[in-house]
């Protein structure tokens, strides 16, 4: 009997053991997995912070050799390029999404499935090139446009296979059940089923847009990079990632320090982005939790 | 009695699988006709190709006739989507349109038609929340989600979303499978009532369900109509030697 309760106790203290060094593993992998984030967040948090004064949102760049100026040409022309690609890109790629979900079963189909998968994993700096020779070029001049449709590239096959991905979670008997109610298909589609998933729909055009707010290389030869205002969408538009970058491997302290706080900008940017569409997501998710 | 649905020889495909053979059966007005039998016998099936909505899976196909008064309603002339609003349908699995109110899943039907006028709206709302016995549960919150109300709600509030667009036959595959007893207990009364408004169809896989509610049963099997009977006689005295073993339940 004693010998039973000792093989016992035996046992279960082997599995604390075994217990704390699983423990002692996961909070590791969290650290593994976490610190280069924080690090980089940390790095950026030191060097950027001093440099977010009211001039770097509200100036133009001071000219060379001067110090102080900001990047508000930059921050508005992030803005302009994005707006353009969003144009472009959202209906473009909801458009696509909803094709694939809706008529996903034929060859045509699997075709441009396939066609947005790859264009998915293309160099971003390729599509920059493409758009170099596809508009730059006979446009004769970098401009506004070359560079929001470069964006737009880049928007639309993430935007499409997120809708496709959220289509698809809706079961066919809701697409059966308003067909049975007299609805012709196109309408059951666009005012039953897209319009029920515009709220997790409109978060992956969301964090599309902040994937592509970020974008650099694309942007080198389409949109170039400008000191002033803006000037028209057929002429060269300054950006915040192109100026972090011009500023980055400038020789003066005091551009070096705005690529950083540029940088910051980013991050926070793209942070507050992710962090606010978990939240939303989270919200729509414990709500439709009843649905059968 | 003239039947009011009276379907002739209709036989159905999946591709090259024959699901229906040459089913022949007449549906009387303001009654209640139960389609019992083993799982994979055709019963959705034969119900999905009243409404046509068989014809919308891909390679599946269907020949024969059914008259719904003096129109052929499986002829290719039909139009299968204004077809659709005479006769309704009820699915196994509530399924409210996504994030729409309880209001807009009722009035869905009409406003996707182009009714938008809001006296009108509001009249057929509440009407048919009231004949699916749901208005009292819902009448204070017909602004929140339809996917907010419980599986019976929801599924209630299906059969007042079939019932908007007026339909003179009402299709229901196994509307309470995935119900509690309550819920099903309330169905079934609801079923018992609507009879005076709709002519019903339903398939059951609950023999007692189908002794309960319906005037009329239909015994499927391997895609044939092994016999249909006034419900009473069907369950006491079956013809069929098949029918008997099925639903004394000593079925292979
Ligand atoms: N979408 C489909 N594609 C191909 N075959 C199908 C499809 N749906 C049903 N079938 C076939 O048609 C036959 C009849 O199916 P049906 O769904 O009508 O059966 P049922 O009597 O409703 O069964 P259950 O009681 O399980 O719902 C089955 O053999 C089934 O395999
Ligand atoms: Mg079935």
């Amino acid at each position: 009997m004693s010998s039973l309760s000792e093989q016992m106790e035996h046992t279960f203290r082997l599995r604390n053991l075994k217990s704390y060094c699983m423990l002692a593993m996961i909070v590791l992998a969290f650290v593994v997995s976490a610190l280069p984030l924080f690090a980089v967040f940390a790095h950026i948090i030191k060097l950027g912070f001093s440099a977010l004064n009211f001039d770097f949102f509200t100036k133009l760049p001071a000219p060379v050799g001067e110090s102080g100026g900001g990047l508000a040409n930059a921050l508005l022309g992030t803005a302009i390029l994005v707006g353009i690609a969003s144009v472009i890109g959202i209906p473009w790629g909801v458009s696509i999404g909803i094709y694939l979900s809706e008529y996903g079963k034929s060859k045509t189909a699997s075709v441009v499935r396939f066609c947005v998968d790859m264009l998915v994993s293309i160099p971003s700096i390729v599509v920059g090139l493409f758009i170099y020779e596809l508009i730059v070029i006979p446009m004769k001049g970098f401009s506004a446009n070359a560079g929001g449709v470069a964006l737009s590239i880049l928007m639309i096959p993430t935007i499409a296979r997120t809708t496709e991905e959220i289509l698809k979670l809706i079961p066919a008997h809701v697409r059966e059940a308003g067909l049975g109610l007299g609805i012709p298909r196109w309408k059951v589609t666009l005012f039953i089923i897209v319009r029920g998933s515009l709220m997790p729909i409109s978060t992956g055009v969301i964090l599309a847009i902040s994937r592509v707010a970020g974008e650099t290389a694309p942007l080198l030869f389409t949109a170039l990079s400008s000191r002033f205002w803006f000037d028209g969408f057929n002429k060269p538009i300054a950006s915040l990632s192109v100026q972090i970058f011009n500023y980055a491997i400038s020789p003066f302290e005091d551009w070096q320090s705005q690529a950083w706080g540029g940088a910051l900008l980013l991050v926070l940017f793209v942070f507050v982005v992710n962090l606010s569409v978990r939240i939303l997501l989270l919200r729509t998710n414990t709500s439709k939790g009843k649905q059968i | 009695m003239r039947p009011l649905l009276d379907v002739q020889n209709l036989s159905a495909w999946f591709g090259k699988q024959q699901a229906l053979k040459n089913i022949s059966l007449g549906v009387n007005p303001n009654s209640v006709t139960a389609i019992i039998g083993p799982s994979g016998c055709g019963k959705s099936t034969f119900i999905r190709c009243l409404n046509r909505l068989h014809e919308e899976i891909a390679g599946a196909f269907l020949q024969g006739n059914a008259w719904l008064e003096e129109e052929n309603i499986l002829s290719a002339q039909v139009d299968p989507v204004s077809l659709r609003r005479k006769i309704g349908m009820v699915f196994q699995r509530p399924n409210p349109f996504p994030s729409m109110s309880i209001y807009d899943n009722v009035a869905s039907g009409l406003t996707l038609s182009g009714i938008k006028r809001k006296s009108v709206l509001n009249e057929v709302v509440e009407k048919n929340l009231k004949l699916a016995a749901l208005w009292d549960e819902v009448k204070d919150k017909l602004s929140q989600a339809g996917s907010s109300l419980s599986g019976g709600q929801q599924q209630r509030l299906c059969i007042a979303r079939a019932l908007a667009i007026g339909p003179k036959v009402l299709l229901m595959d196994e509307p309470t499978s995935a119900l509690d007893p309550i819920s099903t207990a309330k169905i079934e009364e609801l079923i018992n009532e609507l009879k005076q408004e709709v002519t019903i169809v339903i398939v059951t896989h609950n023999m007692q369900q189908a002794a309960r509610i319906s005037d009329k049963t239909a015994f499927f099997l391997l895609g044939d109509l092994v016999e249909f009977a006034p419900t009473s006689e069907l369950f006491t005295s079956p013809k069929d030697e098949r029918t008997e073993r099925y639903i004394t339940g000593r079925f292979g």
